[in-house]
């Protein structure tokens, strides 16, 4: 497989007056995992549905390779998405079909309209979404209702699905916010055996910090719809992380207070 | 101390906002009741529900009376001669002339539930298609919503016995123009109700198929379609039932069904044919809402499992 880079351009897009995304230029290289930061409303969320292209941009440009992102439309806007799996807080999986067929949503982009209608799949399209199941723990709920499973397992579920789409990129969108700490560990770490084992470039969109520091090569630091932070875990100092979440009226910035790590809160 | 203060104030400004609040709301709701009562009174009075009038009394003198009032004796009399004479000892012939025509009443009883059937299940295909181009959330866009949402409000806002009659002109006297009749109406008001069911819709499994490179049909098909199902199979048996009904009368106008032998029965004044007509089509659609009440609770039952 070719090693692109994804590289945004002045990426922007206002809803109304306001700028949820203002300028955004980024190069992320193949197999980076790179972690997204910043208070609600930052832009974060909106961030990876431009790159995704469920929201269009009002300017600036997207390309992957010598691709132009932005231009694609009908039958190659999908292969794109197909490309560039993207996972869920809220899981947005189909609660009321099995976690089979969910997984298989995945292989639609390679679908035509009839075999896609009469949710048609093929034999090995079926081994492919077991495998990516198994490899996630959850082949034996292959058969269940994807509403009946837990958050945890629903977002792996999710993340089988993405995995089926044999994607270049995975934006992953607060993928444990809504997760209690076990499950977001299990969610994180499979998101990072996928990084490493199949060399999937990872975006993530997090609110604690500590997970950032844990898991991501590179951290991106958005505030207003801007990138006012791009680098290594280290050097995400308190002074910057202040910056990031614009906390000066809070005082001192306590880490362990919004940590959802497996530890007893130490005192800063 | 100055937080005390503060809150004092801020629990008393409360308190007028609130007053303020509660007075609009109840001056609200008097103005609604006043102009509700003064409709209702407006369209009785056009109805002719104040009316006196002369009548004939039943010994052959005219009187004013309140027409309502003095009309009411009537029904009993026009269901009294709608009762067949019955004998204990004779009573298996008494039914046998009652419903001396069973044979034909039969088969077009049949005919009638075939006509309800048939129109259910093409207004069905039809409305379920149109109904995702016709909600607000899924429209691919506004020209498409706007133009499937009139279309579906003429198919329903025009009534089912003025389809029949054009139908009739058009293919002839029977049961086609019958269903077509009911279908063309069905189509209309499941296409209204069903993207009604779509508009509550959870969006997010459609964001999520979208993401993985599904098309709009896609989306529809694995994210909407599930979660709708329960509702849209409800609503079809619901309009069944209703299309039974339907299709018992639209025989009136040469459509199709036992309506044209109510037709007969009214015209001739045969009172007991009538009275027997109007028990099969009680009895039968007794039978299929009790049916079809268990079947819904059966799937949506089952769809909760």
């Amino acid at each position: 497989m070719e090693k692109h880079n994804l590289t945004l351009s002045g990426l922007g897009r206002s809803f109304g007056s306001t700028r949820a995304v203002d300028g955004v230029s980024l190069d992320i290289g193949p197999g980076e995992f790179v972690g997204i930061i910043g208070r609600s409303g930052a832009g974060k969320s909106t961030l990876l549905r431009l790159i995704n292209r469920l929201i269009e941009p009002t300017d600036g440009r997207i390309a992957f390779g010598g691709q132009d992102i932005t231009a694609l439309k009908g039958k190659s806007l999908r292969e794109w998405r197909r490309q560039c799996a993207m996972i869920f807080q809220q899981f947005n999986l189909i609660d009321r079909l099995d976690v089979l067929t969910n997984v298989l949503v995945g292989r639609l982009a390679a679908h035509g309209f009839a075999s896609s209608m009469a949710m048609h799949f093929t034999d090995a399209e079926r081994a492919l979404a077991i495998r990516a199941l198994d490899r996630l723990d959850l082949a034996p709920q292959a058969l269940q209702k994807a509403g009946t499973l837990s958050g945890g397992q629903q977002q792996r579920v999710a993340i089988a699905r993405a995995l089926v789409q044999n994607p270049r990129i995975l934006l992953a969108d607060e993928p444990i916010a809504s997760l209690d700490p076990g499950n977001a560990t299990r969610v994180m770490d499979a998101l990072r055996s996928i990084n490493n084992e199949d060399g999937i470039t990872v975006l993530v969109n997090l609110h604690t910090l500590d997970t950032a520091r844990a898991y991501c090569d590179r951290i991106i630091g958005m505030r207003a719809g801007r990138v006012i932070f791009d680098g290594g875990a280290h050097q995400l100092t308190g002074e910057v992380v202040r910056d990031i979440y614009g906390s000066d009226d809070l005082g001192e910035f306590n880490e362990s207070v919004t940590s959802t790590a497996i530890r007893p809160a130490v005192d800063a | 101390m100055t937080a005390a203060i503060s809150s004092s104030t801020a629990i008393a400004d409360f308190e007028r906002a609130f007053a303020a609040h509660r007075h609009r709301a109840r001056m609200q709701s008097a103005l609604v009741v006043i102009v509700l009562l003064a409709l209702f009174l407006l369209t009785a009075d056009f109805s002719n529900f104040f009316k006196v009038a002369q009548v004939t009394l039943s010994d052959g003198t005219r009187a004013e009376r309140w027409i309502l009032l003095a009309g009411l004796p009537r029904l009993g009399e026009y269901l009294a001669k709608t009762i067949p004479s019955l004998g204990w000892d004779t009573l298996a012939s008494d039914i046998a002339t009652w419903f001396w025509r069973w044979k034909i009443w039969a088969s077009l009883l049949l005919e009638t539930v075939l006509i309800a059937f048939m129109a259910t299940a093409l207004g069905v295909a039809g409305g379920f298609v149109l109904s995702f181009l016709a909600s607000r959330n899924l429209s691919p866009n506004r020209w498409v919503l706007t133009i499937t949402r009139r279309c579906l409000e003429i198919a329903r806002t025009v009534p089912e016995l003025v389809f029949a009659l054009i139908f009739v002109f058009c293919f002839g006297v029977g049961p086609m123009a019958g269903v077509l009749a009911i279908a063309l109406h069905t189509c209309g008001s499941l296409g209204k109700l069903y993207s009604e069911a779509n508009e509550n819709l959870d969006m997010r499994p459609l964001e999520g198929v979208k993401s993985s490179g599904g098309s709009w049909a896609d989306q529809i098909r694995y994210g909407a379609v599930p979660q709708v199902l329960p509702n849209i199979i409800s609503y079809t048996l619901l309009r069944f039932e209703i299309n039974v009904r339907s299709s018992s009368v639209i025989g009136y106008v040469g459509a199709g069904g036992l309506g044209q032998e109510l037709r007969t029965a009214v015209s001739l004044q045969e009172y007991t044919d009538l009275s027997a007509l109007f028990i099969i089509i009680l009895v039968s659609v007794f039978i299929i809402d009790w049916g079809s009440e268990k079947l819904r609770h059966r799937l949506i039952g089952l769809e909760r499992t």
